[in-house]
């Protein structure tokens, strides 16, 4: 469970203050699936770093799974960010040279995993973003965007976390494998319950989630159920 | 992370571009290679030197005439210049002084030689029949000078092999052929058995003529240039070498022994001495090797902070997925560490060829001794830890969010 209350953040000094984000609450709960939604320079993206331990908050706090983590040291987050969060980038990040179940284990590597159980969960990792097996061993220079995608999303499921965030995961996708790529995080959700959250300035992408934050110079302006919700069938339809 | 991990991530990325990481471990190899090499050069020469001071004799002592310094002559001169020691010297130390095996006088000087219009310059030592025992010699053919040549003051010659090489050919007969010494005719009646032992002031190159002719005819005066003293016993070699000082400052009438004008000095005195030379050198060879390292080490640096520059987003999502600071820097420090090692182990074998080289094509008689290959392998791991140092700790020191940005 994720609660955030009262988070503020603020860059520089002086005149070159700037007030990233300005006191916004909410709760997430396990196993569901949020949009942040808003323009650049909303804030989204700060909040986004919060959520995933890569920033600390000026003021207020964040609870993961009951923890407090906003006063954590550097050192700590990056544990934290091992145990409990999986990322998927717009620009994917891949290490370009090593093979699609090697990506796929690297979260595993610092997390001490032995071999063979680490290898396991790879496997299963990959398989259930829908990537055939046979590719696995293809280096991910070789593979499309969305099945690169798709291997940034086994990445982030690897080490079994309580949050999954994309940042602008369909950014660098065409609409279809973008679509492809917003269902597989659907499945995912209703699935296998993860709790995903997934930030955009695209509105068609956030109506992918059943609820939506929408963010505003540094404030929560909407946060409810998406009633238009794309359900993850609708195209068969 | 596993241990295997990191070597399999480490020769991934080392491996990504391969002509890059070449040139930068031949900075390594190239030092690396040029210290084993020339450090072989100068411990060969060292150990020529001492063998070749070991090889002149066993228990040996030799005095040298001191320095020549004239009553109210403030212009001191080398070692060996004054004209101190004589015959009767040699005689008293061989009569007066207890342990002593035997004496050699020696009157050495530079002639041109000529036989049969073969032309030699070579060193030309006058002495007594005792020479070969004391200075470890033994003859091949002929005979060596004898006391009645001694006496007679004859004018004959014993070649070292070398000089008979050269005079007459290698492995030719020389007993009974003539040789002008200095424009005079001298008759060969020995050549001595090769030593061996290469480098300067080798045995075989000199030619022997009997002291008194040596004195007559061609230093044109009595005095000697050095004198061989063979101890009985090694353990003796300090107290005949106190008891030849003390009994030549009596014969010379002087009173404080710093004013002596003779020196007397043991094997391991010429070692010693021998051995703080090339030393220098060693430490010479060495250090110019060092500065080659040092430009590889450089190298190292500049091919790790270009490579924490192009990976700066590789970094990013390293610290995203939770690798803690210490996780990235040990992997751009073994890196650097993997790199100089490389470079260390190929500049090793390089150096042991160079070396190698270096005493096949008889250039010089070199030694690679296990310390010095220790040495290099740990200094190049030393070079990978100083020099990567710096790139892992600004790759450490990235922020992940500014990192996962970087264009």
């Amino acid at each position: 469970m994720i609660e955030v209350r009262d988070v503020a953040k603020i860059y520089g000094a002086g005149e070159n203050i700037t007030h990233a984000l300005r006191g916004v609450d909410f709760t997430i709960e396990d196993g569901e699936f949020v949009a942040i939604m808003g323009p650049s320079g909303s804030g989204k993206s700060t909040l986004m770093h919060i959520l995933g331990c890569l920033d600390a908050p000026t003021a207020g706090s964040y609870f993961l799974d009951g923890k407090d983590v906003s006063k954590l040291s550097d050192e700590e987050l990056a544990d934290i960010r091992k145990e409990k969060i999986g990322f998927v980038f717009q620009s994917f990040n891949l290490l370009p040279r090593a093979t699609v179940l090697r990506n796929a284990i690297l979260p595993l590597l610092y997390a001490g995993v032995p071999r063979e159980r680490r290898e396991r969960a790879a496997r299963a990792a990959l398989l259930s973003v829908g990537l055939p097996e046979s590719h696995f061993n293809h280096r991910s220079n070789e593979l499309s965007g969305g099945q690169i995608q798709r291997v940034a999303i086994a990445r982030a499921l690897v080490n079994d976390p309580s949050l999954i965030l994309a940042d602008e995961p369909t950014g660098n996708l065409d609409t279809a494998t973008g679509e492809i790529v917003l269902e597989t995080f659907q499945r995912l959700n209703a699935d296998e319950k993860r709790t995903i959250v997934l930030i955009t300035h695209e509105s068609d992408v956030a109506a992918h989630a059943a609820r939506i934050i929408h963010v505003r110079d540094g404030r929560i302006v909407e946060d409810g159920r998406n009633h238009a919700r794309k359900s993850l069938h609708s195209h068969h339809s | 992370m596993l241990f295997s991990d990191t070597i399999q991530e480490t020769y991934e990325a080392l491996t990504a571009n391969r002509v890059r990481t070449g040139l930068t471990v031949l900075g390594i190899v190239i030092g690396i290679s040029s210290v084993i090499a020339l450090v072989s050069v100068g411990q060969g020469a060292q150990h020529a030197i001492e063998s070749n001071i070991q090889s002149i004799g066993s228990n040996l002592l030799t005095v040298f005439p001191g320095m020549q310094s004239a009553p109210g002559n403030q212009v001191r001169q080398s070692v060996g210049s004054a004209r101190s020691l004589t015959s009767e010297d040699a005689d008293a130390i061989a009569d007066g002084v207890a342990g002593v095996a035997a004496v050699a006088p020696e009157l050495s000087g530079r002639y041109q030689i000529v036989a049969r219009g073969t032309n030699v310059n070579t060193q030309v030592v006058g002495t007594v029949p005792d020479y070969p025992l004391v200075r470890n010699m033994t003859v091949a053919e002929g005979s060596f000078i004898t006391e009645t040549h001694l006496r007679g003051v004859a004018k004959v010659v014993a070649l070292g092999a070398s000089a008979r090489d050269d005079l007459f050919g290698e492995g030719a007969s020389a007993v009974g052929n003539t040789v002008r010494v200095n424009g005079m005719q001298f008759t060969v009646v020995g050549v001595m058995e090769a030593k061996g032992g290469g480098g300067f002031g080798s045995q075989d190159d000199m030619v022997f003529v009997p002291l008194s002719s040596a004195q007559k005819f061609l230093a044109g005066d009595d005095y000697l240039s050095t004198l061989s003293v063979q101890a009985e016993r090694a353990e003796a070699m300090t107290a005949v070498q106190a008891d030849i000082t003390d009994l030549l400052l009596a014969r010379h009438r002087i009173v404080d022994p710093d004013e002596a004008d003779f020196r007397v000095l043991s094997q391991s005195d010429l070692i010693a001495s021998a051995s703080s030379i090339t030393d220098t050198l060693t430490m010479l060879l060495g250090a110019i090797a060092g500065i080659s390292l040092l430009v590889g080490g450089i190298g190292i640096m500049n091919m790790m902070l270009t490579t924490v520059t192009e990976r700066t987003r590789e970094i990013g999502l390293r610290k995203a997925i939770g690798a803690r600071n210490r996780d990235i820097s040990a992997q751009f420090l073994i890196e650097s560490v993997a790199l100089t090692c490389a470079g260390g182990v190929i500049g090793i074998a390089l150096g042991w060829l160079a070396a190698y080289a270096f005493s096949f094509f008889d250039l010089i008689q070199t030694e690679v001794s296990l310390i010095s290959v220790l040495l290099a392998f740990g200094v190049a791991a030393a070079i990978g830890i100083v020099f990567g140092y710096y790139p892992a700790r600004r790759a450490a020191g990235l922020n992940p969010i500014e990192a996962l940005r970087y264009e």
